[in-house]
């Protein structure tokens, strides 16, 4: 085993390693093989290069009309998704049991954590080796952070990250991008993103993700809610122009995507300041008047203020229509890493 | 002036010299090798040295060859130390310290909530980086979390 340098003594006790190879594929290995999904765990967008995420677009775009029930599909016929989702999730479990059945697939369910193994003291990493043995696929939410890079550590079979604590949500973050291509254009977007980007991971992996096709970045919170600083020293280094505000005067009429997310109550000590900060971040129908014509207003869901209920019957808004585009992002993955599409 | 410094820090007969350690790195060096007050042999250690490329710290341990597991730790707080084992007033042995990229086992991730610090069969993973100052941060590769200064202190 190659160490680091030169003053490794002896193969024992080694501290430092590189990582092992693993029976199923991950990040690192060589350009030419990597537009190849089969077999891969998607934990991370940093594991995607913008020639795979375009790929994965454009397999879901093809797959739309199947998502949609417009036509069938039998790609993932006679293979079994394992959903293990160890924290509650609506859109994303429903979306990918969604995706799972339109392929023609069947799905195993953990059912309830209290009702599972998890409950006698098992650990994640047995849970996994265990049903990689049941199941083609594993597709897993988690409470801690770094869950789904682990659980690809020890499955025999790939897993698709759902979820994991505050860090991951790759599945979420392509759709996103599915959504901003489908509706307005990812090549040089003029975006706005409201709310918590500060503890959100949705706009966290979304503007890295965006930075790949260039883009121009409004960052609309309080300051208490700011974009972490290393996220935005990143983006300038990738040439990515950041302004950072704490309203929406003077932004709405300048964007095609307005990207707004959930401000949670329990980051406020003073509920005072909870609600004079979400009362700043909310929109309505009024406010886009001031729009172009093509802006876009996502939001990954759920809402609970943010957008008053006035916008949903205005051209802008694209919410509703981003949720139903998991599914054929989700097909898209599904199908890429069964090895049902090359 | 040559004499002058030998007095410093006598030669030991067998043991470890770490030298170009940072300067004020070397009671981490003690720490990390598990050095204390109840250590039985000779430990003698030199900050703030001047040396040909500034200051630096040197320590000399009489009977003890550190292992591979003690220098990777060493390379997070001083890349750029060498190492040096002795037998018999001899240099038996010299290393370079260089920054490894990647780390196990070696600290705990600063986020209680990382997987790495729960009851599953893993050992903690770092990448490791470096920022423009060529300072050293380490990127938990479970969790992103990036340990940025007092490296020491996250040592398991």
């Amino acid at each position: 085993m190659k160490l680091l340098n030169s003053f490794c003594f002896s193969d024992a006790g080694l501290y430092i390693t590189k990582p092992e190879e693993q029976k199923v594929k991950s990040q690192g290995f060589p350009l030419k093989d990597r537009m190849s999904f089969k077999n891969r765990h998607i934990i991370s967008m940093k594991d995607f290069s913008r020639e795979e995420i375009d790929f994965v677009l454009d397999t879901a775009e093809k797959l739309e009309p199947a998502a949609r029930g417009l036509e069938k599909s039998r790609l993932l016929d006679g293979k079994l998704v394992a959903l293990l989702f160890f924290e509650p999730s609506t859109r994303t479990r429903l979306s990918f049991e969604t995706a799972v059945n339109r392929l023609g697939g069947k799905t195993i369910n953990l059912g309830s954590v209290e009702a599972s193994s998890v409950m006698k003291g098992e650990n994640l990493a047995d849970t996994i080796r265990v049903v990689s043995g049941y199941a083609d696929v594993i597709v897993m939410r988690h409470p801690k952070d770094g869950a789904g890079r682990m659980a690809s550590e020890f499955s025999s079979v790939p897993i698709i990250n759902g979820g994991d604590g505050s860090v991951h949500h790759p599945t979420q973050t392509i759709l996103d991008l599915y959504t901003i291509r489908r509706e307005s254009h990812l090549e040089g977007l003029k975006i706005a993103m409201a709310g918590d980007l500060k503890y959100g991971r949705t706009v966290h992996s979304l503007c890295q993700a965006l930075a790949l096709y260039g883009a121009d970045m409004t960052f609309v919170s309080p300051p208490e809610l700011r974009m972490p600083p290393e996220i935005v020293r990143e983006l300038k280094r990738q040439k990515i122009r950041v302004k950072e505000t704490d309203s929406f005067e003077g932004i709405i009429g300048d964007v095609e995507v307005l990207y707004m997310t959930r401000v949670q109550r329990e980051r406020f000590p003073d509920p005072e300041e909870y609600l004079k900060v979400a009362d700043s971040l909310r929109i309505d129908a009024k406010l886009l008047k001031a729009a172009k014509p093509e802006l876009k207003v996502l939001h990954p869901l759920p809402r609970v203020n943010e957008i008053e209920h006035d916008v949903d019957s205005t051209p802008h808004a694209c919410y509703f229509e981003q949720a139903f585009y998991g599914v054929p992002t989700r097909m898209a993955l599904l199908a890429l890493v069964a090895g049902v599409i090359k | 002036m040559r004499e002058k410094r030998d007095l410093k820090v006598q030669a030991i007969e067998k043991g470890t010299v770490i030298d170009h350690i940072p300067a004020g790195q070397a009671l981490n060096v003690l720490h990390i090798l598990g050095i204390s007050g109840d250590f039985k042999s000779t430990v003698s250690f030199v900050m703030n040295a001047q040396g040909a490329r500034g200051k630096k710290d040197v320590v000399k341990i009489e009977g003890k060859e550190i292992n591979v597991g003690e220098l990777n730790k060493i390379a997070l707080i001083a890349p750029g130390a060498t190492v040096n084992i002795i037998r018999n007033f001899e240099v038996k042995r010299k290393y370079n310290v260089i920054i490894p990229n990647y780390i196990e086992g070696v600290l705990r991730c600063i986020n209680p909530n990382c997987i790495s610090n729960s009851k599953e069969p893993i050992k903690s993973k770092f990448a490791v980086l470096q920022s423009e100052e060529k300072e050293v941060f380490l990127r938990c590769v479970y969790c992103n979390s990036i340990i940025y200064e007092n490296i020491v202190r996250h040592l398991f």
